[in-house]
């Protein structure tokens, strides 16, 4: 997921951004917007890149103990451990979800890609961990595990489920109808299993690497309000002002705690 | 026309007003004012009412993550959830009223006015012939295994799973996974049909999934999915226990049986006696996790045992349940004003007496005596396990022992149940405070159960009230050889009868 570039650039933005740094974008006439498919527009845009770390001493992942599950235990070479900080070298904070609060124009809409995301319970633990996802693209749940799971979304913005997956190879497709951030994911089989997932009306979004790094890119011109979150440490916004194709920086830095 | 519009527009709006009177006076002590499950009751229950701001509900014919029907909600409100809190209200609201307050609790979220969200309920067959028999019940316990039932509701059902101590409602609530030998407590009813369309829809907001992925998929069919829910049903008794107020003990002629699993106790009837919270002293407790005893008794010439076995998910201590306990103590208020920390307390069982069969109606006070009317106790602990203590209680929160207690304890744990078997002989050295044991009388009996792992100890506990124990009395011998003489004594003196008319007969042919 991480660094996930979906151009998609309406030719209306071009058009009256270059004009515009005051807001007042939404003065172009809906009539002048044809409805232009993604895949016809160049990568033009602006890009956000940044790095996220953390100050202080990042706490310790708790072991899992996978004592009941053991064909899940078999696939580590030492004892597992939950994913709530995982800190690159650096302080570099990985698996930190980064997107597009506002400033994407209301009324532009973006069709969802009909390649599904993919999440997989593996070793009994989901990968990702944390991503993100447009509304109404596919989430394709899938089992690698010989043993019982059970998926069950949290969500206030959008309909909660619960299915279960009892072998290996099986399959659960759903979608997500509100942008809501985040909906948690968890299998109360195994209480350790959390996955955490953004559901954007938009493509521009992004997920912290390992070396903390993201990019956001397809971006039209306009001001952007970007939210960084982070399962422990929270949220932390930045505004991101985009004039052509240029790439502009957004650096997060979190308190440890 | 006008006319018309208007007198449709105020018949929807006395509706919801209609509706929001009946909520506020019947359902918001619980649900709260706004529909969020947070009433002045609701600190007070485990599982807490239901937030209907999320429109998140249990109890649907439809697929997981879809709203329930009209008709799914009305019968929750008609029925009410078994074994919790949430009673019927068929009886005490008119249908206008339950209409009513139906279409106001839709109006907290916005999903039911979503137009999109239409729920289509799931066609549901009819259940497969046979589902009691002994290859009916083989499939479904196959598939019991095979789907991971046994991961929250344990090998044999009784809710005690290596994931129970874990599970959490959406808002982070404990819940117990249900003990599926009590199918009177399943929330949605405990039928073979109830507990296949639980399979099918999953309860949305608890971990119970749905398991119509599992059919799509083709991992098991349908039948056998029917087969999952007739083996759950097959686990509970075939009628919900009905509470009879004496334990006849029968007299064994055989040793009395110490053991909770000797053999002399498949032939003694159980009776099982419904527990609830101690809600009458400080620190009350209002989600006691024992639900109730099953009570066998018999004796012997000299002495008396009685077996009192309960579910119960944990062993406590049990430092897996930790973290339940935390989320029980978190969950309820407390009568203390600092929230009590979580400890490994064990499991209690008491068994309460009068210290004398009284000869009145007047029995002791039920809960735990009084200052000047103690009550006569066995009490059992899961941390020392093959020992009772007797003692008198003096209030809910006064016991002293006895120095020469003469009673003994055995217990079992297996699977989630504890098995206690208590003996003591009948008569007492010490009448004045242990209670001699008589046949042929009824003696006031009570129970009290505490389950450590659920945040119970002292005050904070299951309890009962009073009922009877009755040892049945030895049977004289006189009972069975006097209908033999009677007997014998009839035939004898027909057949004398009959000689003499006999005799006559004949001596008149002689003349």
């Amino acid at each position: 997921m991480n660094g996930r570039i979906l151009s998609v650039v309406g030719g209306m933005f071009l058009l009256t951004v270059c004009s515009k740094g005051d807001g007042s974008i939404h003065a172009a006439p809906p009539a002048a917007e044809p409805p232009t498919p993604a895949a016809d527009v160049s990568v033009a845009g602006g890009t956000i890149t940044g790095k996220i770390k953390f100050t202080g001493v990042a706490p310790k992942n708790p072991a899992i103990d996978m004592s009941e599950e053991a064909t899940c235990k078999a696939k580590y070479p030492s004892t597992p451990t939950e994913e709530n900080v995982v800190a690159g070298a650096a302080n570099a904070l990985a698996n930190v979800f980064v997107y597009v609060k506002s400033g994407v124009p209301a009324g532009q809409t973006f069709p969802a890609p009909a390649t599904p995301v993919v999440l997989d319970q593996n070793g009994c633990r989901y990968h990702p961990h944390v991503f993100g996802i447009m509304v109404g693209q596919g989430l394709e749940i899938q089992n690698s595990d010989p043993v019982l799971h059970n998926i069950k979304a949290i969500a206030k913005a959008n309909r909660p489920f619960n299915v279960s997956q009892p072998s290996a190879g099986m399959k659960t497709t759903r979608t997500f109808s509100a942008p809501e951030v985040m909906v948690n994911l968890e299998c109360n089989v195994h209480g350790w299993m959390k996955a955490f997932l953004g559901v954007r009306p938009d493509p521009f979004f992004a997920v912290s690497g390992a070396d903390g790094s993201f990019k956001i890119a397809g971006l039209p011109p306009g001001t952007y309000t970007i939210e960084a979150w982070h399962e422990k440490f929270g949220t932390q916004t930045a505004t991101v002002t985009i004039a052509g194709t240029e790439t502009k920086p957004a650096n997060f830095t979190f308190t440890a705690h | 026309m006008i006319h018309a519009l208007l007198l449709v527009a105020l018949v929807a709006t006395q509706d919801t007003s209609a509706g929001k009177a009946v909520y506020t006076k019947w359902c918001a002590g619980c649900h709260g004012d706004n529909g969020a499950g947070d009433g002045a009751g609701a600190k007070h229950m485990i599982p807490p009412p239901r937030d209907f701001t999320g429109a998140i509900y249990q109890i649907r014919s439809t697929p997981s993550g879809q709203l329930p029907t009209d008709a799914d909600l009305m019968r929750s409100i008609d029925e009410g959830l078994f074994g919790t809190a949430m009673p019927g209200w068929k009886t005490r609201l008119s249908d206008r009223q339950r209409r009513d307050v139906l279409a106001y609790i839709k109006t907290f979220s916005t999903f039911f006015a979503d137009t999109t969200q239409r729920p289509q309920p799931i066609k549901f067959g009819s259940a497969p012939g046979g589902g009691s028999g002994a290859e009916a019940l083989k499939v479904g316990r196959q598939f019991y295994d095979s789907i991971g039932c046994r991961k929250c509701h344990g090998d044999l059902g009784r809710g005690d799973g290596p994931s129970a101590p874990t599970l959490k409602d959406d808002a982070g609530h404990p819940i117990f996974a249900a003990d599926l030998h009590e199918n009177w407590r399943f929330n949605g009813g405990g039928t073979v049909e109830d507990i296949y369309h639980r399979l099918r829809t999953g309860l949305d907001g608890t971990p119970m999934p749905s398991f119509s992925d599992l059919l799509e998929n083709k991992f098991l069919t349908d039948e056998q999915l029917w087969r999952v829910a007739q083996y759950v049903r097959s686990l509970s008794p075939a009628e919900a226990p009905v509470v009879r107020d004496v334990i006849h003990a029968p007299l064994l002629v055989k040793a009395l049986p110490h053991s909770p699993d000797d053999s002399a106790w498949t032939a003694v009837d159980a009776s099982w006696f419904p527990l609830v919270g101690q809600v009458i002293r400080k620190d009350r407790w209002f989600a006691p996790a024992v639900s109730g005893v099953w009570v066998k008794a018999v004796h012997t010439a000299d002495s008396i045992a009685l077996r009192v076995v309960w579910d119960d998910r944990s062993q406590s201590p049990d430092s897996a349940w930790l973290g339940h306990l935390g989320r029980v103590l978190k969950t309820l208020d407390s009568d203390d004003s600092t929230p009590e920390q979580p400890a490994l307390w064990p499991d209690q069982l008491a068994v309460q007496f009068p210290v004398s069969i009284p000869t009145g109606m007047e029995r002791p006070y039920f809960l735990m005596g009084s200052p000047n009317g103690p009550v006569y106790q066995w009490r059992w602990s899961s941390s020392s396990r093959t020992t009772a203590v007797a003692g008198l209680a003096r209030g809910i929160d006064r016991f002293d022992p006895l120095a020469a207690a003469g009673v003994a304890a055995q217990a079992v744990y297996d699977h989630g149940q504890w098995r206690v078997v208590f003996t003591r002989g009948l008569a007492s050295s010490d009448t004045a405070s242990q209670l001699p044991f008589r046949t042929g009388r009824a003696i006031p009996v009570a129970f009290f159960a505490w389950d450590g792992s659920n945040g119970e100890h002292g005050t904070r506990m299951g309890i009962s009230t009073w009922y009877f124990l009755a040892l049945d009395e030895p049977v004289p011998a006189r009972v069975f050889i006097s209908p033999v003489l009677a007997m014998v004594l009839t035939l004898g003196l027909g057949m004398l009868v009959v000689w003499r008319a006999q005799q006559k007969t004949s001596y008149r042919r002689q003349q």
